[in-house]
């Protein structure tokens, strides 16, 4: 097929492959990818040796796969939310009541089965607030979400105070299994996440979930003329972000085996906004890229792995996020391109 | 009296609800002590806040506001450990503010992004300065921060206005000036209200919007000042998630979220209501910062939902 | 008005022309405007009325063509620059800011000094001073949200007009006025006039035309059909320019109608009307029969077809669909009892223009079954394959996105996604917008056949060949009033146009 295509005799500069390859959404995020896993691993030779310790993979590879879990969760819920034209600003509160949730329930002595399902509870319960707000109350998505992102971590650190007793550290064989335990070599949140993605990508590719979400992000009005519930929709797009933050809440308090909401995940938000963004979904709504979001998440857990690396304090990152974010968008602008456009015809002539 | 007041009329309530309350619980509560103390405590926040609510009145957010406060409160240490004088700091910080958000507005308009991912790159990148310039907390010892620290005008009863409080309300009186007496104040309310009228009706959009996010710039730095003479520091990581405080306390003030409604005074009222909340907390002492929060969070539940049913009230357009 | 003739024209417009992707939205249009005239433009929705205008109020930018304001070629690239030469427009929806006072809202505009300081005092008189020019005295600290459409409008009006207007642009601005209002306004129409201000005047109230314009200029598909002294050209004659159009291929299937008689009762409205929006009325369709909708622009076509539909809430009268009650139905109701509907403006309520074609398609069919039971994909494939040859949609393959094809394109797939929930009843709301020719004639095949094949139809169109050509029964809509229907043989132009100018009645 590229041999068709690449017509030697035609004086087209570029081949059509290439032109379908370059103008495929995949590339950019993929490319980058690449391109920050070759910087780092010539600042560090052994960049892509894996190991095996006591019976798990380690390696850096694993480990930028292993860290980006939690943000790569949050993310597919913004995902979802961001496809119906909304925003959950609510992710990082809600992952702090999911770990005072967690305590409580462990004070109380329940089976960790309970106290699991429990935490996934407290996050869909979450989600529907903010569905409520927004689809029932009508208020805009950002602004909906705003009052949760303020209250929740008081919430969190209620709870603590209410339950948690003085020292909200705990410990779950269970959660633990979870978080740091492996199966067969391979980290167990990593085979977790794995299934997750895939129920995910299940409900909204092979039922007609994501076709009406994608349609209400669309073009609201005309989703409704053909009979599509609009706010239901919605309202499910939010518990939906609800659920999956939870299950970063259960991950990321496992980690550190205590709850601390208030400094858990801070501006995990903005890194599942950014996944998003980089993963080529648009902030006017209307598609859901699942997998080229979790490639958006490995992005900034890649850059961030990769800034350690190189020796750069770990705050570095910003920066290199801020840029990175301003780039992508600056190159999605209209008027950006135009004048870049001129600018390089003009050399050109 | 027009419904566009009732939401200011709404935060004056509570705020006099709140003092009320307080007064009524503990003996020394109703005092220009306390009232004197609010002021100067949430000086900086207050700050921040006035120019959010340029920003959220023509219809935009701001989220860079902490990390300015962070990064002009490093600056400050730093230059000062090099011995610069913290006024020509200031100066400099604020001229850094003024451009920083007139580049911001400039991306927001040009690109045509929303504000929301603007600033946030904004946040980003100031914070990852912050710790380009200090990791630690460092100290500023200058004279100057001393009599700053000193100077104050007394209040009638036992209360003081200090030095804080005293630069937060000149800047809300230039901040009123330029919002209610100015062309460019005018614009902003038009572009709050209705972008594209207002651009039809023939308002620079991109100028005003490049002017608004300035002026966002100018009063987070402003507010990143007082707050590193307040604590005679800068910390890499000070005014995390001041951002959210701000916007609250311009929400609390009554000025509507979608943009067009609203007036800078309320914002005084807005952060002192948030200062209230925590000051009755403290003088609780049993209750702490996890009450703070969630009650704003109610507090701004409330407002947004009241908000909300005004507008669809207010929705003027082919009502008699 | 023959002085006005003499005079040498204020503006200009010769051979102006103008393309959107997929659409020729202006060929070859002439308009001259001279001063001391009211110049009305006329057409329907699409004929290219408000395009033309924004060329010449430097909205947008002609693609062929010249304008001479005075004598002299122009280009305007904004609407400032057009403003700055003495051309002023207030739109169709009110520009101005709701929440803002008068004064604030006329003290807008484009300054030379930003950081200016208002003098309140001052910028209150001189916003009297505006509103005096125009007989109109309000409280100008008040938000411009709170007082009537009318007054809104003269406010607009009132911020148009600078002290070097020459060229006033009026675009539908007695759509949500009463008869008193309208008079007010037409009285300061006449006042400006007569100090020689050239007005563009856009309506689509025929008695308003005849009432205040010197000059009518009518536009269909972009082209212009005539220019006319008012006084020379009687009501029926305009109406016929407006909607008239000679159909040759499609008079054919004139042949095919009444082959066998109308079905079994389908839908029955008795008193189905909402204030504000269209008075009460009755309907009936029959299986195996087209009723189409006729009447002007704003007479309440849109209104009827969304009525039945359920789109707009019915607040009287109720709907019976086979023998079912279905009044104050949602959308959703309506389509699962087998009410299909098209909605005229494809872009904001018909089509999801990211998504693909396929799923553009699928939608209402997949709504109909739930989230859950999703179509397997090959289905679907197999679905909107036979929709895009069935209906001849020109697209290589089915996942194209909508936003790409062109306008006759996008309009059969709103019709297809109709078609694939298989309806009993299906509602189109002008079915030939914006399409070409070739494309239309099909749709009216297309209709005709699947009548035949027993499926009630409501037709709106603002085409009166279009319904004469289809129809094996119309209902004639006038000020958003149902007026009467003409059967069968019956059905033709003249007799059309005769109910909608409403000659027995007198009154409009």
């Amino acid at each position: 097929m590229t041999v068709a295509s690449t017509d030697s005799r035609t004086d087209r500069p570029v081949p059509v492959w290439l032109k379908a390859i370059v103008q495929s959404r995949a590339v950019w995020p993929v490319l980058a990818l690449v391109l920050i896993l070759i910087v780092a691993g010539s600042v560090s030779p052994n960049f892509f040796e894996i190991r095996i310790v006591e019976g798990r993979l380690f390696g850096n590879l694993i480990d930028i796969l292993y860290r980006a879990v939690p943000t790569a969760l949050v993310a597919l819920g913004m995902a979802v939310v961001i496809g119906t034209r909304g925003i959950d600003l609510s992710v990082g509160s809600i992952i702090a009541i999911v770990g005072a949730v967690i305590v409580w329930r462990i004070k109380m002595g329940d089976p960790h089965i309970t106290i699991l399902f429990s935490a996934l509870a407290a996050g869909i319960l979450c989600g529907m607030w903010n569905g409520f707000l927004v689809s029932a109350l009508r208020i805009q998505p950002i602004i909906a979400t705003l009052i949760l992102m303020v209250a929740g971590r008081g919430i969190g650190m209620l709870i603590n105070q209410l339950y948690g007793g003085t020292d909200p550290s705990f410990e779950s064989a269970l959660l633990q299994w979870m978080s740091t335990g492996s199966i067969w070599l391979i980290p167990t949140r990593l085979i977790l996440a794995a299934g997750i993605f895939l129920a995910l990508w299940l409900l909204i590719r092979r039922t007609a979930l994501g076709l009406f979400i994608e349609s209400v992000g669309g073009n609201a009005a005309a989703s409704n003329l053909a009979g599509v519930k609009a706010g239901l929709i919605i309202f499910v797009a939010y518990v939906l972000s609800g659920l999956l933050s939870a299950w970063a809440g259960v991950i990321m308090t496992a980690d550190t085996h205590t709850s601390d909401p208030v400094s858990v995940a801070l501006y995990i938000e903005l890194d599942a906004i950014l996944a998003v963004v980089i993963g080529g979904g648009s902030l006017a709504g209307g598609r859901i890229y699942l997998g080229m979001t979790v490639i958006g998440a490995l992005v900034i857990q890649a850059l961030t792995t990769a800034t350690l690396i190189s020796g750069l304090p770990p705050e570095y990152n910003l920066i290199i996020k801020a840029l990175v974010v301003l780039s992508v968008l600056f190159l999605q602008s209209a008027n950006a391109r135009k004048a870049i456009g001129s600018l390089v015809s003009r050399r050109a002539s | 009296m027009s419904k566009k007041y009732l939401p200011l009329v709404a935060t004056i309530a509570v705020f006099l609800a709140l003092f009320l309350v307080g007064g009524s619980m503990y003996r020394n509560f109703l005092s220009t002590l306390v009232l004197g103390n609010i002021l100067a405590d949430n000086a900086f926040i207050i700050i921040a806040a006035i120019g959010a609510t340029f920003v959220i009145l023509s219809g935009g957010i701001d989220l860079s506001i902490g990390s300015m406060i962070g990064f002009v409160g490093v600056c400050m240490a730093v230059l000062d450990r090099m011995g610069w004088h913290p006024l020509a700091t200031a100066a400099v910080m604020i001229c850094f503010g003024i451009l920083y958000g007139a580049l911001q507005g400039f991306i927001i308009d040009y690109c045509d992004i929303q504000p929301f991912i603007v600033t946030l790159a904004g946040l980003f990148l100031l914070r990852g300065l912050c710790f380009m310039v200090t990791l630690d907390s460092v100290p500023i010892r200058h004279d100057f921060v001393d009599l700053y620290a000193s100077a104050k005008i007394p209040l009638p009863g036992r209360g003081v206005l200090r030095s804080s409080a005293i630069v937060m309300l000149a800047a809300l009186a230039l901040a009123i000036f330029i919002a209610h007496f100015t062309r460019f104040g005018n614009n902003v309310y038009a572009i709050g209200g209705d972008k594209e009228s207002a651009r039809l009706m023939g308002v620079n959009v991109r100028r005003t919007t490049i002017g608004i996010y300035a002026i966002g710039g100018f009063y987070s730095a402003l507010a990143g000042v007082v707050y590193a003479l307040y604590t005679s520091s800068g910390y890499p990581l000070a005014g995390s998630t001041l951002e959210l405080s701000a916007i609250a306390a311009v929400v609390l003030g009554g000025t509507l979220l979608t943009g067009g409604v609203g007036m800078v005074a309320g914002t005084l009222f807005g952060g002192m209501i948030l200062g209230l909340i925590s000051t009755l907390i403290i003088f609780h002492g049993s209750l702490n910062s996890a009450w703070i929060m969630i009650s704003s969070g109610v507090l701004l539940f409330a407002f947004i939902v009241l908000h909300r049913f005004l507008v669809s009230s207010f929705d003027l357009r082919g009502t008699s | 008005m023959n002085a006005t003739a003499i005079d040498k024209p204020r503006v200009e417009m010769r051979s102006i022309g103008k393309s959107f992707p997929g659409v020729r939205a202006l060929s070859n249009v002439d308009f001259t405007l001279y001063p001391g005239e009211v110049h009305a433009l006329l057409g329907e929705n699409g004929a290219g009325k408000s395009t033309l205008i924004k060329i010449l109020t430097g909205a947008l930018n002609r693609d062929a063509g010249e304008i001479r304001l005075d004598g002299k070629a122009v280009n305007f690239n904004s609407t400032g620059e057009a403003q700055a030469h003495g051309i002023s427009t207030v739109y169709q929806e009110v520009n101005l800011i709701p929440a803002m006072s008068v004064t604030k809202n006329l003290t807008l505009g484009p300054s030379r000094d930003a950081l200016g300081v208002i003098s309140w005092g001052k910028a209150r008189k001189r916003a009297r001073e505006k509103l005096s020019r125009l007989k109109l005295n309000i409280d100008t600290e008040q938000p411009v949200g709170s007082f009537s459409v009318a007054v809104q409008q003269l406010v607009a009006i009132a911020h148009a007009l600078d002290d070097d207007t020459s060229v006033l642009v009026l675009d539908e601005p007695t759509a949500s006025l009463d008869a008193q209002e309208t008079a007010t306004l037409f009285a300061i129409i006449r006042d400006l006039k007569a100090r020689g201000m050239a007005i563009v005047f856009i309506t689509h109230f025929l008695d308003q035309v005849y009432e205040i314009s010197d000059r009518i200029s009518v536009l269909r598909n972009g082209n212009l059909v005539g220019t006319h002294m008012a006084s020379e050209i009687s009501r029926q004659d305009l109406i016929s320019e407006m909607i008239g159009r000679e159909l040759g291929e499609v008079e054919a299937t004139l042949a095919h109608k009444a082959e066998s008689g109308p079905g079994k009762q389908k839908l029955v409205a008795r008193d189905l009307g909402r204030k504000r929006t269209l008075k009460p009325f009755d309907l009936t369709l029959h299986a195996g029969e087209v009723v189409g909708l006729a009447g002007l622009l704003g007479s309440g076509r849109t209104e009827m077809t969304k009525l039945v539909f359920g789109a707009i809430r019915s607040d009287s009268g109720e709907l019976h669909v086979d023998g079912q009650d279905m009044s104050g139905a949602t959308p959703r109701r309506s389509l699962a009892s087998g009410i299909a509907f098209c909605p005229e403006d494809r872009k904001a309520e018909g089509l999801v223009g990211d998504l693909s074609i396929r799923e553009n398609i699928m939608l209402s069919m997949q709504a109909k079954r739930g989230w859950l039971r999703q179509l397997p994909r090959r289905e679907q494939e197999k679905i909107a394959g036979e929709m895009i040859r069935a209906l001849g949609i020109a697209t290589p393959d089915a996942e194209k996105p909508v936003r790409q094809l062109s306008g006759g394109n996008q309009q059969k797939v709103v019709l297809a996604r109709a078609l694939a929930s298989n309806p009993g009843i299906l509602l189109l709301d002008e079915p030939t917008r914006g399409i070409d020719v070739g494309a239309h004639a099909e749709i009216i095949t297309l209709i005709r056949k699947l009548c035949n094949e027993g499926m009630a139809l409501l037709v709106a169109s603002s085409e009166l060949d279009e319904i004469v050509a289809a129809s094996d029964r119309v209902a004639v809509l006038r000020d958003r009033e149902k007026v009467g229907e003409i059967d069968g043989a019956d059905i033709n132009r003249d007799n059309i146009i005769r109910m909608i100018a409403g000659d027995d009645s007198g009154q409009h």
